[in-house]
């Protein structure tokens, strides 16, 4: 690593955030694949690391090493990758915004001590189509779908955002589609599941375990195994059994590789920090990904905090759990010490789940991403920041890595670049940010 | 010869399952062992058992609820092997309870409680590293599942490091289901046993007495799980009684098979 702990004047951070040691601007615009480069995992049997692999029952073990040839035929077709691109141009929107945020970056310039508080841009996933970034990997997967020969299309979903990207991708390929969702989270989460309905998918209520997104995923895995000649689960986040985190992380890789683009062209150089949001973490690596090897390019993952890691009710997989299996990854888990997953608590249902994608908790392990606890008391005052000063509602997900901006502003020289994924916008969260704030609507 | 070698060479055996904690355990394993099982598979409860139908997964929250740990699974086990010297003992559930205190630690506690075989549902010969050589150090036979979705080619895999005996899971499905049609089980049976010499038991959705007989014909083994989960939800802890009828009309159909 060529990274170094900031030590400013003002002493060493106290968040102990990794920071550029600088270097030429000329030099980091070239990227030089080392021989032993942290993009070219995972290995070939689906390891980051001790992180990944393919823990499912045998039934779905054949068609996850076919997924996986299939995937792999895919990527190297001209024809499949010329199809995902002309639907990102002209089904989602895309190339998404890299906006300068000029108000954001003045008011954080003025609280942070003299010479600090860096340039803020603000990728901008929320104006994709249906509202995220979680609309880039569910065309990838429903292409790869189609290419298989299935008919049926899966999915779980917390808050609805990928079950309605799903939908959405379903009624556009004209493929039957199935979303499984917490019982609990149906009722919380009314209009989106209008919303999906509308879109032609049928909602299952899941009435098992805590009803939310973790039983809802078990239950897509139960409705697979027994249906894996016809069906193809679309898997929301960067986890689950290999190739799942290598292809979603794939698909969500637009997202740098258009940043990347975008920075260069504004600014002749490439940024300093990259911020996200991390829940299952496929925003965050999408993000990430395509900088990797970019050793001057520091970035830094954001967990839900919820009440205070202290308070054991948060979601913070990487800084309040431990390495163990589930769903198909080793990666790192809220869990009991016997092993037993424990109920994962964030204001953002998109962050609420007891685990995270194997690739952040390998980069976690190899210091190169940086991870940070926010709060939802962090993330709510964040929420409204955003909206007063910049006048967009962020998604309370992108609310957290926003959060984060206090502290990682203040460790920044003013002529640095520092990069927010704004993953998804926060029309959606109204609802629970009127609770939150004691306002009736 | 080891414990499942001996239970096997009677002829059919009759394979029993119960989760662990889930009503009074140890009055229910004897039950099961006095109405004829040949072999018992003790479930390691699991927050999230994602290959199991509704009855098991109830199962596994109630014992949960109770508060059962990891170490109460040992001790039923290390009481049953006291009580029941010759009775083959298998654990069975999910790979994060088995390997979150590390695989060797796993395969000692079983070596101790005089645990014979582990099936674990989410680790596939692929990921074999994370149990499979270490019960194999301490003598524990890890017990693999083949499905209707394992084909000719990868089974040599799925029997690579696998002992005591082969499970066929003969739906693509989650447990307690339907059950598969008598012709594809005896179809899928040939070609297994045509690829090993260790004994293949059968489970998936058997229910009664008379699938258990017929599957008998051509297996060495009946696995049944969801059938004794419901009685024992259904009895409390009045199960054993119930518990041992039923098993004593499964374990009649299959012995007469031999």
């Amino acid at each position: 690593m060529v990274f170094r702990r900031s030590r400013g004047k003002h002493g060493p951070s106290p968040q102990g955030v990794w920071t550029s040691a600088g270097g030429s601007a000329k030099r980091r615009i070239m990227t030089v694949q080392s021989p032993n480069s942290l993009r070219s995992y995972p290995d070939e049997s689906g390891h980051f690391g001790q992180f990944g692999g393919r823990y499912v029952a045998e039934t779905l073990m054949p068609l996850i090493l076919d997924l996986e040839k299939e995937y792999r035929a895919a990527k190297l077709d001209p024809a499949f990758q010329a199809e995902f691109d002309d639907l990102l141009k002209t089904f989602v929107g895309r190339p998404s915004p890299l906006y300068p945020a000029p108000r954001i970056t003045e008011h954080f310039r003025k609280l942070a001590p003299e010479g600090k508080g860096p340039k803020i841009y603000f990728k901008r996933e929320d104006l994709n189509h249906t509202g995220a970034h979680k609309i880039n990997n569910c065309i990838g997967q429903v292409l790869l779908a189609m290419r298989m020969g299935k008919t049926k299309i899966i999915a779980e979903t917390g808050a609805g955002q990928h079950g309605v990207a799903t939908a959405t991708v379903a009624a556009r390929f004209g493929l039957s589609c199935t979303i499984f969702m917490g019982a609990k989270d149906v009722e919380r989460q009314a209009p989106n599941v209008f919303r999906m309905k509308l879109l032609g998918a049928e909602v299952v209520p899941v009435t098992s375990g805590a009803e939310t997104l973790k039983d809802a995923m078990n239950e897509a895995l139960r409705h697979w195994v027994a249906n894996v000649h016809d069906t193809f689960y679309i898997i929301g986040t960067a986890a689950g059994p290999h190739p799942y985190p290598e292809l979603v992380r794939d698909f969500q890789s637009v997202i740098g590789t258009e940043t990347r683009e975008q920075i260069l062209e504004a600014e002749g150089r490439l940024p300093d920090m990259l911020v996200a949001a991390v829940g299952g973490g496929s925003n965050a690596i999408g993000m990430f990904h395509p900088f990797l090897d970019d050793a001057d390019v520091a970035m830094v993952g954001i967990e839900a905090a919820g009440h205070g890691i202290e308070s054991g009710q948060h979601a913070a997989s990487l800084m309040g759990g431990r390495p163990g299996i589930l769903h198909g990854n080793k990666t790192y888990l809220l869990q009991d010490e016997d092993g037993q997953i424990t109920e994962a608590h964030s204001i953002s249902a998109g962050l609420d789940y007891p685990g995270l994608g194997p690739e952040h908790s390998w980069l976690h392990e190899a210091g190169r991403v940086k991870y940070v606890p926010i709060t939802d008391t962090e993330a709510l005052e964040a929420f409204q920041l955003c909206c007063a000063l910049e006048g967009i509602i962020p998604a309370l997900e992108s609310a957290h890595a926003l959060a984060a901006l206090p502290q990682l502003t203040a460790q920044l020289d003013a002529d640095k670049l520092l990069v927010v994924n704004v993953s998804g916008r926060g029309d959606k969260d109204i609802f629970t940010v009127a609770e939150a704030l004691g306002v009736e609507l | 010869m080891t414990r499942f070698e001996t239970a096997f060479a009677k002829g059919p055996a009759l394979v029993c399952f119960i989760t662990g904690g889930d009503g009074d355990t140890a009055s229910n394993l004897d039950a099961l062992v006095a109405g004829g099982a040949d072999v018992i598979e003790l479930g390691m409860p699991f927050t999230d058992p994602m290959a199991d139908g509704p009855a098991i997964q109830e199962a596994n929250l109630r014992s949960l609820a109770k508060g059962t740990r990891t170490a109460d699974i040992f001790r039923i086990a290390a009481e049953f092997r006291q009580r029941h010297p010759n009775v083959p003992l298998v654990l069975m559930g999910y790979a994060n309870p088995m390997t979150i205190r590390g695989p060797e630690w796993f395969a000692e506690e079983c070596a101790k409680a005089g645990v014979d075989g582990v099936i674990c549902v989410d680790i596939p010969s692929e990921e074999d590293a994370a149990l499979g050589p270490a019960l194999r150090e301490k003598g524990v036979s890890l017990i693999r599942l083949a499905t209707p979705t394992t084909d000719a080619a990868r089974l040599p895999k799925v029997l690579e490091g696998s002992s005591g005996f082969l499970y066929y899971v003969s739906v693509a499905g989650i447990t307690g289901m339907q059950q598969a049609a008598q012709g594809s089980i005896e179809d899928a049976v040939a070609k297994l046993k045509a690829a090993t010499d260790i004994p293949v038991a059968v489970g998936f959705g058997v229910r009664t007495p008379e699938q258990a007989a017929a599957i008998a014909k051509v297996a060495d083994g009946v696995v049944v799980g969801s059938a004794f989960i419901d009685i024992v939800k259904q009895h409390g802890d009045a199960a054993p009684g119930p518990l041992q009828d039923y098993t004593a009309s499964l374990a009649e159909a299959v012995h007469s098979a031999r």
